[in-house]
């Protein structure tokens, strides 16, 4: 789902299993786990089964009238990648993906790193005011913030004029793709940051002090324990966080949305969530829109291969 | 001495600025629904909710639509919950009490899927629904639901499963207790706090979902409440927004989940890295 998965405790051990030899129990882990079979197959095996067989049709003006969609091989993806327009959404999708994951990153491990060296209370008051952001209900978050946008009344538009920006006045921000990539941006960060921040602090409270204590005795100074110590050992949190950001930045479907319907302009500001909605909603091309689909599943499936691996170490 | 003293003050004061800067949206959604519209429409912002009420939220609340939302969000929700913690808590009896072929691969399946964008899938779900005639049914909103946090859930009840001793169980049973009694009385009090966190996880992904169910909730008396705030601020829109009715509005649907999560928060996050923070 949109706001992926965000909670889950592993302080359990894998624990030992059981001896799987007694031949009565045999068949029961197998009964358990139809209802989950079922369900997968059903819900989620079916639909990306139809849509691989879809993106192979063709659908046009006869199908809107009940006409079955003949097959015409490989001729949606050509037409895809003959398609400019694909394309600019594709670079516009990884290329907004990657920055704003990147900006993230940043602020949420110099914000960890922050509350690392500041004392109890100042961090206890930064990590509630993270938990209360990363609280919000995405499509709660996404008003507020189109309020505080606003070209009317907003206050961005209120504070730039009191700052002295000409031309801030009645300026409308999401009228322009650039500026309304930047707003996305911003509030995607604003978003994601909580996570990525508490993740990233409690890896660093895993760094032990006496380590650091001794690189100081040492000489190392502030900057060169970061470097040396404290980036080495949280590089694996570092790592599976950066790369669950540009898994999540990738599917921005909902906040997109919401800034378009803000906005008005749907071609310009389109990334492939938003353009998939565009093609099997609006224009009924499904043909089109599952061979997209396919695509973002791929794109999906092709990053997320390292997190599995991890995540599957831990399943002992 | 002093120099390090300043530095303080100012690393302090950074984290004051960005505590502010995170949760100022927040307070200014609360401030902007206590505020008439009037004041909201001059020209200088009102930073306080002095000479605010309540108006707003009443008035949104007590709108029919957000009722009707309210209740099919419930419904949705608590049907996804239960189906998802049930059949999720088989699945990770199976795949943490035994060895089985092609567990392996269960599992890989689960990890994978559990990372599928519902952008890659909603097309082909809103085909499958419309088909079946479930479209703008509670229960096929449910249904896929489920299946989306599903894989999920069983991942994460599995580390309490597994982290409930077989020995346990096996020492009721020496002691007696029939295989089921043993497992009713001992393992299951025992992951209470696990059903508790999944189901808190669903609860949580069911109630603010939006993509899935803008696509299969396409009629107005079938919206969830984020459908129904999107409408909100639509129709807000088409007169000239009413900013005081709208931030209401999204107060109603944000502070029960914020106050949830507040509550439940104490295992969140740590998860998703657990084995990457313990090296």
């Amino acid at each position: 789902m949109t706001t992926g998965t965000t909670t889950a405790p592993t302080t359990a051990m894998a624990g030992t299993p059981q001896r799987a030899n007694r031949p009565r129990r045999n068949r029961l882990p197998l009964i358990l786990i139809i209802p989950s079979l079922v369900l997968l197959i059903s819900a989620l095996g079916y639909p990306i089964g139809w849509q691989i067989v879809t993106s192979f049709k063709q659908y046009g003006l006869m199908q809107q009238f009940g006409a079955p969609a003949p097959f015409v091989g490989l001729d949606n993806y050509k037409a895809l990648v003959t398609d400019p327009y694909l394309w600019t959404v594709v670079v516009r999708s990884i290329v907004f993906c990657i920055v704003t994951a990147l900006v993230t990153v940043a602020i949420g491990g110099a914000m960890a790193v922050l509350m690392n060296a500041v004392s109890t209370w100042a961090r206890v008051v930064l990590q509630v005011a993270l938990l209360v952001a990363w609280a919000m209900p995405v499509v709660a978050a996404m008003t507020v913030w189109i309020w505080i946008v606003d070209w009317r009344r907003g206050l961005l538009n209120w504070a730039l004029v009191r700052l002295g920006v000409d031309g801030a006045e009645g300026h409308n921000w999401l009228a322009e793709p650039l500026s309304f990539f930047v707003v996305a941006s911003v509030i995607i960060v604003w978003m994601s940051v909580p996570f990525v921040a508490l993740s990233i602090y409690a890896g660093l409270t895993q760094v032990s002090t006496e380590v650091l204590e001794a690189a100081a005795l040492d000489g190392a100074n502030g900057l060169q324990r970061l470097r040396h110590i404290i980036l080495p050992l949280i590089a694996p949190v570092l790592s599976i966080v950066m790369l669950l950001q540009l898994i999540w930045d990738l599917r921005v479907f909902t906040q997109i949305k919401l800034l378009q319907d803000a906005g008005g302009v749907t071609n310009e500001t389109n990334l492939l969530g938003t353009y998939v909605y565009q093609l099997g909603t609006g224009k009924g091309d499904f043909g089109t829109a599952s061979a997209v689909s396919i695509l973002i599943l791929g794109l999906t499936i092709a990053l997320s291969a390292y997190y599995v691996r991890s995540l599957m170490k831990e399943d002992v | 001495m002093h120099r390090s003293r300043v530095k303080r003050t100012l690393l302090t004061t950074l984290a004051l600025v960005l505590a502010f800067a995170w949760a100022f949206p927040v307070y200014w959604m609360l401030n902007s629904a206590f505020l008439p519209n009037v004041v909201l429409q001059s020209a200088t912002p009102t930073f306080l909710p002095f000479g605010g009420s309540f108006d707003n939220l009443v008035s949104v609340a007590t709108d029919g639509s957000f009722g009707q939302a309210l209740t099919i969000s419930l419904i949705v929700t608590l049907t996804t919950v239960v189906a998802a913690i049930m059949i999720a808590f088989l699945g990770a009896l199976a795949i943490s009490r035994f060895r089985f072929r092609g567990r392996a691969s269960f599992v890989l399946a689960l990890l994978l899927i559990q990372m599928l964008p519902a952008e890659g899938l909603f097309i082909a779900q809103y085909k499958m629904m419309s088909s079946l005639g479930l479209l703008n049914q509670a229960i096929g909103l449910a249904v896929l639901y489920t299946a989306a946090v599903v894989p999920f859930t069983i991942w994460m009840l599995r580390g309490f499963v597994a982290g409930v001793p077989a020995d346990l169980e096996e020492a009721a049973m020496v002691d007696g207790l029939s295989r089921t009694k043993a497992f009713l009385k001992i393992t299951f009090p025992l992951l209470a706090p696990g059903l508790v966190a999944s189901a808190v996880y669903a609860f949580l992904q069911a109630w603010n979902e939006f993509t899935v169910a803008l696509v299969v909730m396409t009629e107005e008396q079938s919206r969830t409440l984020p459908l129904w705030l999107r409408g909100f601020v639509q129709a807000s829109a088409s007169r000239e927004t009413d900013w005081g009715q709208v931030m209401a509005a999204s107060t109603l649907v944000a502070v029960p989940v914020i106050i949830f999560f507040l509550i439940v928060q104490g295992r969140m996050s740590s998860g998703l890295v657990g084995g990457a923070v313990k090296g």
